[in-house]
C-alpha cells in the first residue's frame, strides 16, 4: 500500500542504557483507525512521543505525514492532532474560547475558524453550549468536544491517548461513531486504549510487549492466529510481561 | 476506640511521611529560633561612621578615637568638605557622618562649649536612631571625663542630630522600599510557578508540547501578562504610597521602573525555575512562599540590617535576589542616587536573571526528553 502516513523501519530508542523500544517495524495508513495497544510500561507512550514530534529516535528511520522526525520534528506538530487523557480543554475557558486558542494556535485564519466553529456547535448539538464554561459540561460532552477540537484543523493524523477513560458505555459508542465518521473523511485515527474491546472497533491494532511489538495485524486474524475468541483473550496470550 | 485510635495512627503516618509537614513542624520553628537568635541583631556593630574634623585637635582626636575604640563603630573615612558628605553617604557604607566645627578645643577652653553635629542616614530609621543614641551616650561619657578636671565650671559638648533623607524618621522610608521589593519576588515567582505546574497538572501541558507551538513561546507567553502586571503593581504602590504617605521617589523614576522591570524578569525567572523543579501546584506554591518568604523577609535587608548580623548569614544574603534590590530601590526612592552608585547591584541582578533564565530552559527541555 503506498498511502502509508506513519513509516516506522528499526526504530530503536534508548534512554542511558534502558532500551525503550527495540527495533519496532510498522506502517500506518491513510485514513485507517489503527490501534496501538500494550501492557503497562510496554514502551508505548515512548513511541507516541517520537511519532508526535517530541522526542528523537535514538536510531532508525520514522516518517510521519513525509515529514522525517529525526530532521524536522517541529514540521510533524503543524500535521498532526493530540487527544490527551485527559482531555486537554481549559475548564475555565468557554467552548468557544478553546475553540478559539487551539484554531489559533494551528495556524487557522478567524474566518475559517469562525466557519468551521459553527459547523461544529451544529454537529455536536452544541448550539446553545458556545458560551459555557468547560467546568459546567458533563463529562461526555466534554470527550466529544476534546477530540473535536484535536481535529479541527483537519490534520493528516490525530493521535488518542486512551480517550475513553472514566466515560459510560453509551458515551464510548457515541465516541467511537465520531472516530468513524473521522477516519472516513481522510484522517488517519491512531488510538492507545487499555478497552480491549475498543480493540475490536480497529482496522488494524498491534500489541507491544517489553519494548517490542509482538503482534500486528486485523483484529480478526489475530483471533484467528491465536485462536481466541475476543482481543482481549489474544492481548493475554502475548502480552504478559515475563 | 480502637477505630479512633487507628485513624489517629493514619495522621501520624501522613504528618512523618510528608517532607513538607516535616518541614512545617519541625524545620520551620528551629530555623526561626536561629536566626533571631544569630542574624537579627537590633544591637549597632561596626557601623560605618565617617569623620568631617574641622578642627584637628588633641581633644577632637581624643573624641574620635574614643567613638572608633567603641566596638559598635568603624571608621570608613576621614572627609575633608562638607560636599563630600552627600556622596558618602550615597555610597551606602556610611551610616553616621560626624562633623567637628572649627576651633572645637579652643571653643571649649574659652567659652565651656563646643558643638559636634552627627548627620545619620535616615533610609534606615531605626539603624540611625540606634547609631546616634551610641554617639551620644559616648560623647556624655566623654563629657563627663573632661568635666571632671573642671568640676565647677562644666564643659558641655552639645550634639546636634540631623537625620538625612528622612527628617522625621518616617519607618514609611523603610518599608515601602522592602514591601514593594518582596512583593515583587512573591508575586511573580509565585505566579509563574503556578502556572506552569497547574498546566503540567491538568494535562493541557502535552497538548501545547505537541503543537506549533515552541517551548519558548510558551513560556514567554506564560510570563508577559505577569511582567505587565507586576509593573501596573509598581506603579500603583508608588502612587499610593505617594498619596497616603507623601511619600515621593527623590532620584530618578525613570531608573526606578527600569530596575523594577529588571527585577521583576528575574523574579519571574525564578519562578519558571521553580516549576522545572515543582512536580505539583502544591510544591510549587510551597517552594514559593517558604523558600522565599521568610529569608526575603528576615535576611535581605528588609528590616534587619545586613550589616549588623552575623558572618554565616551575611554571606546566605549575598545568594538572594531581594537583598539586592532593596538596595537599588532605597537608594534611588530615598537617597535619590543615580546609576553610578547602583551599577554593582545592578549587574549581580543581570546576570542572575541570565543564569536563572538559563537553566530554566535547559531544564524544560531535559523535561522534553
Amino acid at each position: 500500500m503506498n498511502n502509508s502516513v506513519i513509516t516506522v523501519r528499526n526504530l530503536v530508542k534508548k534512554f542511558g542504557s534502558f532500551v525503550a523500544n527495540d527495533n519496532l517495524n510498522f506502517e500506518v495508513y491513510a485514513g485507517e483507525i489503527f490501534g496501538f495497544l500494550g501492557a503497562n510500561g510496554a514502551g508505548k507512550t515512548t513511541t507516541i512521543r517520537i511519532l508526535s514530534g517530541l522526542s528523537a529516535p535514538t536510531s532508525g528511520e520514522v516518517i510521519v505525514a513525509g515529514i522525517n522526525a529525526s530532521k524536522k520534528p517541529e514540521e510533524i506538530k503543524k500535521q498532526i492532532g493530540y487527544m490527551s487523557q485527559k482531555f486537554s480543554l481549559y475548564e475555565d475557558l468557554t467552548v468557544k474560547e478553546n475553540i478559539m486558542l487551539y484554531g489559533g494556535i494551528y495556524g487557522m485564519s478567524k474566518s475559517l475558524i469562525k466557519e468551521r466553529t459553527e459547523n461544529l456547535l451544529e454537529k455536536l448539538n452544541f448550539r446553545d453550549y458556545g458560551n459555557k464554561l468547560i467546568a459546567d459540561l458533563p463529562l461526555g460532552l466534554r470527550q466529544k468536544l476534546a477530540f473535536s477540537i484535536a481535529v479541527f484543523h483537519e490534520p493528516k493524523i490525530v493521535f488518542l491517548d486512551e480517550p475513553t477513560g472514566g466515560v459510560d458505555p453509551i458515551t464510548r459508542r457515541q465516541f467511537w461513531e465520531m472516530i468513524y465518521e473521522t477516519a472516513s473523511r481522510g484522517i488517519t485515527v491512531f488510538v492507545t486504549t487499555h478497552y480491549m474491546d475498543e480493540a475490536e472497533y480497529c482496522d488494524r491494532i498491534s500489541i507491544m510487549s517489553e519494548a517490542k511489538i509482538v503482534a500486528l495485524d486485523t483484529p480478526e486474524n489475530l483471533k484467528k492466529l491465536y485462536n481466541a475468541a475476543t482481543v482481549e483473550d489474544v492481548f493475554i496470550k502475548i502480552a504478559r510481561p515475563n | 476506640m480502637k477505630r479512633f485510635l487507628g485513624f489517629v495512627k493514619k495522621e501520624f503516618l501522613h504528618i512523618f511521611r510528608d517532607y513538607r509537614t516535616l518541614f512545617i513542624i519541625f524545620g520551620i520553628p528551629v530555623a526561626q529560633i536561629l536566626i533571631f537568635g544569630f542574624a537579627i541583631s537590633t544591637d549597632v556593630k561596626n557601623a560605618g561612621v565617617a569623620f568631617l574634623d574641622l578642627s584637628k585637635d588633641e581633644t577632637t582626636q581624643k573624641l574620635t578615637d574614643k567613638i572608633i575604640s567603641s566596638g559598635f563603630f568603624k571608621r570608613t573615612e576621614n572627609l575633608v568638605s562638607y560636599d563630600e558628605i552627600e556622596d558618602i553617604f550615597r555610597k551606602g557604607k556610611t551610616k553616621e557622618v560626624i562633623i567637628f566645627e572649627k576651633n572645637f578645643e579652643k571653643k571649649l577652653q574659652n567659652e565651656g562649649k563646643a558643638s559636634v553635629s552627627l548627620i545619620a542616614d535616615g533610609s534606615e530609621p531605626n539603624t540611625a536612631t540606634l547609631v546616634t543614641n551610641y554617639t551620644m551616650a559616648i560623647i556624655s561619657g566623654f563629657n563627663t571625663d573632661i568635666s571632671g578636671i573642671r568640676a565647677n565650671n562644666p564643659i558641655l559638648i552639645q550634639p546636634e542630630v540631623k537625620m538625612l533623607y528622612n527628617p522625621e524618621l518616617k519607618s514609611q522610608h523603610m518599608f515601602v522600599p522592602g514591601v514593594i521589593t518582596m512583593i515583587l519576588i512573591l508575586i511573580c515567582a509565585l505566579m509563574t510557578s503556578v502556572t506552569i505546574t497547574r498546566e503540567k497538572e491538568f494535562g493541557t501541558m502535552e497538548v501545547l508540547l505537541v503543537s506549533p507551538l515552541r517551548p519558548i513561546q510558551i513560556i514567554l507567553g506564560k510570563v508577559v501578562p505577569y511582567f505587565l502586571l507586576s509593573f501596573i503593581n509598581v506603579i500603583l504602590i508608588l502612587v499610593l504610597s505617594w498619596l497616603v504617605f507623601g511619600l515621593s521617589v527623590k532620584g530618578s523614576i525613570i531608573l526606578l521602573l527600569a530596575e523594577s522591570m529588571l527585577y521583576i524578569m528575574l523574579s519571574l525567572s525564578v519562578g519558571i525555575l521553580i516549576s522545572t523543579i515543582a512536580s505539583s501546584m502544591q510544591a510549587a506554591i510551597f517552594i514559593s512562599l517558604v523558600g522565599m518568604m521568610l529569608p526575603t523577609i528576615l535576611l535581605s535587608g528588609f528590616i534587619y540590617p545586613i550589616e549588623n548580623m552575623d558572618d554565616i548569614y551575611r554571606y546566605i544574603s549575598y545568594l538572594l535576589p531581594p537583598r539586592y534590590f532593596i538596595t537599588i530601590i532605597k537608594s534611588i526612592m530615598i537617597k535619590g542616587t543615580g546609576f553610578l552608585y547602583v551599577w554593582k547591584e545592578t549587574l549581580v541582578l543581570l546576570s542572575m536573571t541570565v543564569l536563572f533564565i538559563g537553566l530554566s530552559v535547559k531544564k524544560f527541555k531535559v523535561r522534553l526528553e
